[in-house]
């Protein structure tokens, strides 16, 4: 990797002075991003390590939400019993990001701010109606991710924590790529038990250059929460990615199958 | 610009100058000449460069040396007792003809054992879900697999 | 008396040290004052370099030197081990093969230059600012389209970038037989490109010292010796006792690390220039694009039978796709290893392959675990098992209504099996998989939604490439013996060096074994060396399953000098006459008496020869040997593959997966049996995950394991492998060699289940999900 030069944050404060330095960035589990500086596609002048703030770990969980710091790793939610009793589907996701080494490091927050179109935590965060907090706000979900790698955080922002709301019952269902075992489609579908049209949120990583919401799908799961619910809803191929391992076509298709396995997981 | 390091390996408190931009893994292998832990790949795929950080199995080509500061850190090199015996999962990697080629086996061994602290009758298929972060291209599997279990039944008897 | 060694299940010698980390790989080698080298590779499929600046590059912090192609130009170029001669009685085109690109560069990856600085960061840092200015030009990278008129050209003195058309069998004869045939069963398909993938990438460390004018090659090498003769005779024009290439402990090759590569050339030259050792570690993405490729066939392939599925004939025509240059043994891996091998286990009278062999844009492709083999039992069985299909038949009947039953038996295709037992490992595969009980599997998959389906492969393989006089007489530019030697301490204790070289097949205990078994000893009492030039007397190397039928049996020569020796030492000890002495676990005895002389003491005499026949013998029991076959060994056997696709989403799941195979006489089963496990692992890689791709400007699309799918644990089952045994004919051990077969049999094993089971006549490989699911939305 090229040179550059390491801070280690001894609080969010510093975190956030640091992060505003030429093209500084923030150095969460490292999972995603020193792989990128590895092969010389980021090129940072200055890394932030976030590693040592206490205040960004850790799990709370208060019946409405649960609340995962920014700093938290992955291993931690897959096995807490918090998370597990509250929002099982969420523990669930958490340990199928990459493999056990890589969720020993990965954070909830590094995966959340990078965004990327095949990551897992997206789909938790937009299906659960999440809210991201950071050092200077919130954001709901539907807010926050905007785009390929990209965010509503403006520079120097940091991820402080992020909660989600605790549904009625929820799966997330992956079809991984087979060589890099990211998502080729994921289908995160939580019911919320409210009634009315808007119960269901369904959100899709994987399929598209960034996590989005099955509007159609959500419409048809509020009326019905029921497998052939969802596996009546056809997803349009168009926008979607293609690439060596899938065409947008045959990710559409992944998309009502891995919905309807959702909701099927979800009912039992 | 050099930045100071310090941690613990293999029980021994060790501290260094090295450039900021050193893994942990490059730490381990050039500046503590361990050279037992092994680089397979550089995208954090292959897991032959596995050690375990404070309790838990993790890759130390896809982190920093200086994110291990004041970590305590166990490489293959520290995993048998120091008068030479094997750690039963090492024993039942060989018994059960676990490795061929060996270069993918420190890491197999180091997370096989992290995996099986929390797992101690593990499934086939759960063992095989483990191994997601490891690579091999000599044994197709099997032989870890059965050497896994094997292993994890040995620690969980205390052996 | 100790229990009879061979044969038995003895845990490795060698893990002990690769359990605790003590391996000494090349990278773990780090040699006093060493230096690092990165190289420029070209980022074009094909361009002409019309300047390199280095100005800014050399001003980088820490760096020693940077050479180019002119800086090597008086070099070498990398030679091609195998002389294949065409249709026309021409030898191939052959075009130079340079270790750094001269004035053009053909692949991406392609090396341009060597960066050489105090660290590895530094070296890559200054790669960064090497000013390459290319002149891009158009490319082919797709073997079929390589002749087409207006394909871009690679090589002046190959005209449609043809390397070579070559045939091999009798085709007037063959088309005789189609004419007459009452079914024709045609296939057309792509064997798929695969990248190696050793889990060790390679690495090399040259040094040189002016003290002795001796070059030192550390080296992730399959074969030392063939490096060193290669590098010093047609690269570097060098004696060969100035040359010590060490290999020591290799973290797989697969074929891979057979070749003599440009990394090598170019760190051994400068380590002289420079005056410092230079080492070169491989990244992995760096190893995508230069480590040779394997397979990469486009064939046409018919079968002509006759009412009752008798085979009649056997027509193929083969593109190979050679890469952008000829690496070491390119050239007879499609041809040699490939054409000869499509009799299969059959008895089909006439065959005729015909192989067109390309230059193209993209990285050389080589042997890699089957070689040859592999592509040729692909062609075979998947033949088989259509035809059985089209014509109605069970797949095992149509097999057993063909097999050869008779040895030694000669094809059509120039060689001729010694022996093999084909029914006897299709039976057994058949129980092990339990065929009987598919119906009711395939029931209960349905009943799920699932699809199950079940196929055969019925391979072939020849290993121990053989005799010398025969390769020779067929391109080989190469002996393909083995050496051995057996060194007899003073106190009995033995150490052997061999020219085999293991890289993960564990000879360190097989060899161990076969020598302790024969003399009568602890294993524990013999050390196995190899690997090193400067240790071992000679040797060819690591390939082709040929190690324990070859090196083998030349360890199990000089053994028999070693015994033939004692003998002569115990009369005189003995008082005896020599003939009257035989040897047995250890003892030297008199006929007919309990007078013995235990091995111990007789190596004892030979080096404190007091009472000696000095007037007969020389003092000492050292003894080497050199053993060439007089043929090929035919390991053989039957694969049975059972799949579950989910059509929903086109996933393949390998629910069992049942290998009998023959492999003649086993030293250690828990070894072969690892063999198998990994070889079908692979197989079933390339028939379900594995496939190199190229853009068609020749980018590498699949250069990381984010894009390469590498099979891990959860995408194969546990194995059941069980083995028959006839024991090779020509050999003392009657050993046939086993590391390939699994590679071999597998793939058409499994596409042969999976068309099965989605009831289509052909699907490519890789049978990714996509590619099952595309073809499942085709055939509703």
């Amino acid at each position: 990797m090229h040179a550059f030069n390491y801070h280690r944050a001894g609080s969010l404060a510093e975190a956030a002075t640091l992060a505003g330095k030429g093209e500084a960035k923030l150095l969460a589990g490292g999972q995603s991003l020193v792989q990128a500086m590895k092969l010389r596609l980021a090129s940072p002048s200055d890394l932030i390590d976030l590693g040592k703030l206490k205040e960004l770990q850790g799990i709370k969980s208060d019946g409405k939400s649960v609340t995962i710091g920014a700093m938290t790793r992955h291993a931690e939610v897959e096995h807490s019993a918090e998370v597990k009793k509250a929002i099982p589907a969420l523990a669930a996701l958490a340990g199928m990001i990459g493999d056990r080494q890589v969720r020993a490091m990965g954070t909830c927050g590094g995966s959340i701010a990078n965004s990327d179109p095949a990551a897992d935590y997206p789909a938790a965060v937009l299906a659960l109606n999440a809210t991201i907090t950071t050092n200077k706000g919130k954001y709901e979900a539907d807010k926050f991710f905007t785009g390929l790698y990209e965010t509503a955080l403006k520079p120097g922002e940091i991820i402080t924590s992020v909660s989600f709301q605790v549904p009625k019952r929820a799966a997330y269902m992956k079809f991984k790529n087979p060589a890099s075992r990211f998502a080729i489609v994921g289908v995160f579908v939580a019911d919320f038990g409210t009634g009315g049209s808007n119960a269901v949120r369904v959100a899709v990583t994987g399929a598209g250059p960034c996590v989005f919401r099955q509007a159609d799908m959500e419409k048809a799961l509020s009326a019905k929460f029921a497998p052939e619910a969802a596996a009546g809803v056809k997803q349009k191929k168009e926008g979607l990615n293609t690439d060596l391992h899938a065409s947008a076509e045959y990710r559409a298709h992944l998309v009502t199958v891995m919905a309807k396995r959702a909701v099927e997981a979800a009912l039992k | 610009m050099a930045v100071k390091i310090s941690m613990k390996v293999n029980g021994k408190a060790v501290t260094a100058e090295v450039e900021d931009r050193t893994l942990l893994v490059t730490f381990i292998r050039e500046h503590l000449r361990l050279t037992g832990t092994h680089v397979g790949c550089d995208t954090a795929q292959c897991g032959a460069c596995t050690v375990d950080m404070d309790g838990r199995a993790v890759k130390s080509c896809a982190f920093l040396a200086m994110q291990a500061e004041g970590a305590s850190i166990t490489t293959i090199e520290g995993v048998a007792k120091p008068d030479g015996t094997l750690h039963p999962m090492q024993a039942a990697f060989k018994e059960n003809h676990g490795l061929q080629c060996g270069f993918c086996t420190p890491g197999m061994v180091m997370n096989a054992i992290d995996f099986a602290r929390g797992n101690p009758n593990p499934t086939e298929q759960q063992i095989r879900e483990a191994l997601d972060g490891n690579l091999c291209r000599c044994t197709g599997y099997h032989n870890i697999v059965k050497s896994i279990a094997a292993g994890a039944k040995a620690m969980a008897a205390g052996k | 008396m100790n229990a009879p060694l061979i044969g038995a299940r003895i845990e490795r010698k060698e893990d002990y040290r690769f359990l605790t980390g003590a391996g000494q790989y090349t990278d773990d080698v780090t040699l006093p004052n060493q230096s690092h080298a990165v190289f420029v590779r070209s980022p074009h499929a094909h361009a002409k370099i019309k300047s390199i600046k280095l100005d800014r590059a050399k001003k980088a912090p820490g760096v020693l030197a940077i050479y180019t192609g002119e800086d090597l130009s008086k070099l070498g170029g990398l030679p091609c081990g195998w002389l294949i001669t065409d249709v026309n009685g021409q030898p191939m085109k052959e075009p130079p093969h340079p270790s750094l690109a001269q004035g053009k560069v053909r692949y991406v990856g392609d090396q341009v230059a060597i960066v050489i600085a105090e660290t590895e960061d530094q070296a890559r840092d200054a790669a960064e600012l090497v000013e390459v200015d290319y002149e891009v030009l158009p490319a082919v990278v797709d073997g079929s389209k390589a002749r087409a008129k207006g394909a871009p050209q690679l090589h002046d003195i190959a005209p449609d970038n043809t390397c070579y058309v070559w045939a091999l069998g009798d085709k007037a004869a063959c088309d005789a037989a189609f004419a007459k045939a009452a079914h024709v069963t045609k296939l057309e398909f792509i064997n798929n490109r695969l990248i190696p993938n050793a889990m060790e990438p390679r690495v090399a460390n040259g040094s040189y010292s002016r003290a002795d004018d001796a070059y030192t090659l550390y080296v992730a090498s399959q074969n030392p010796h063939v490096e060193r003769l290669l590098m010093t005779a047609f690269v570097m024009g060098l004696p060969e006792h100035k040359v010590r290439v060490v290999a020591g402990d290799v973290g797989g090759g697969f074929g891979s690390k057979i070749y003599l590569y440009a990394e090598d050339v170019a760190v051994t030259w400068a380590s002289r220039q420079l005056g410092r050792p230079v080492k070169w570690t491989s990244d992995r993405s760096e190893a995508f694009m230069s480590d040779a490729h394997g397979r990469d066939h486009h064939t046409v392939a018919e079968l002509a039978m006759d009412k009752d599925g008798r085979f009649l004939g056997m027509r193929v025509k083969t593109t190979a796709n050679v890469g952008a240059y000829l690496s070491t043994f390119a050239s007879c891996v499609p041809t040699i290893l490939y054409a000869t091998l499509l009799a299969g286990q059959y008895k089909t009278p006439v065959i005729h392959c015909e192989v067109t062999a390309v230059f193209t844009n993209t990285v050389p492709v080589d042997a890699y675990r089957g070689a040859g083999r592999p592509e040729a039992t692909y062609v075979v069985e998947r033949l088989v098992e259509t035809a059985a299909r089209e014509m109605k038949l069970d797949p095992a009947e149509i097999r057993r209504r063909n097999f050869i039953t008779e040895f030694p038996y000669q094809t059509p295709v120039a060689l001729q099996y010694d022996i093999g037992n084909y029914n006897a490992t299709l039976e057994a595969a058949q129980k092990l998989a339990d065929v009987a009980g598919f119906a009711a599997r395939k029931k209960a998959s349905q009943a799920k939604g699932r699809l199950r389906g079940l196929g055969y492969a019925a391979y072939i393989e020849a290993c121990g490439i053989a005799p010398s006089a025969v390769a020779g007489s067929l391109g080989a530019r190469a002996g393909l013996f083995e050496a051995g030697e057996v060194r007899v301490h003073p106190t009995g204790s033995v150490t052997v060096f061999t020219g085999s070289h293991s890289h993960g097949q564990g000879h360190e205990t097989t060899f161990a074994q076969v020598v302790a078994d024969r003399l009568g000893m602890p294993i524990e009492n013999v050390d196995i060396v190899h690997g090193d030039t400067s240790k071992v007397l000679f040797g060819m190397g690591t390939y082709g399953s040929r190690s324990i039928a070859v090196g083998g049996t030349a360890i199990v020569k000089a053994l028999d000098k070693i015994v033939a020796k004692g003998k002569k030492i115990a009369a005189h000890l003995l008082e005896a006459a020599e003939a009257d002495i035989e040897y047995d676990r250890g003892e030297f005895r008199v006929k007919g008496t309990d007078k013995k002389k235990m091995f111990g003491e007789v190596a004892f005499a030979a080096y404190v020869p007091h009472n000696y026949p000095h007037d007969k013998l020389e003092p000492g029991l050292n003894e080497n040997a050199f053993y060439d076959p007089s043929n090929f060994t035919f390991p053989a056997g039957t694969y049975v593959c059972e799949v579950e696709v989910d059509p929903e989403t086109g996933k393949v799941t390998v629910e069992k997966f049942s290998a009998v195979d023959d492999f003649g006489k086993i030293i250690n089963p828990m070894i072969v049996e690892g063999q198998v496990h990994g070889g079908v692992t692979q197989g079933i890689g390339q028939a379900m995950l594995e496939g190199c791709r190229y853009s068609d400007d020749g980018q590498l699309m699949t250069g990381s394991y984010m894009d390469y799918c590498l099979p891990r644990a959860d995408d194969v089952p546990s194995y059941q492998v069980d083995t028959r045994e006839t024991p090779c004919t020509h050999n003392p051990l009657g050993v046939k060699g086993c590391g390939e077969a699994g590679a071999i049999g597998a793939p058409a094993a499994f596409i042969n289940a999976l068309t099965d089971a989605l009831g289509v006549k052909d699907i490519p490989m890789p049978a990714t999900p996509q590619v099952v699911w595309n073809a499942l939305q085709k055939k509703n």
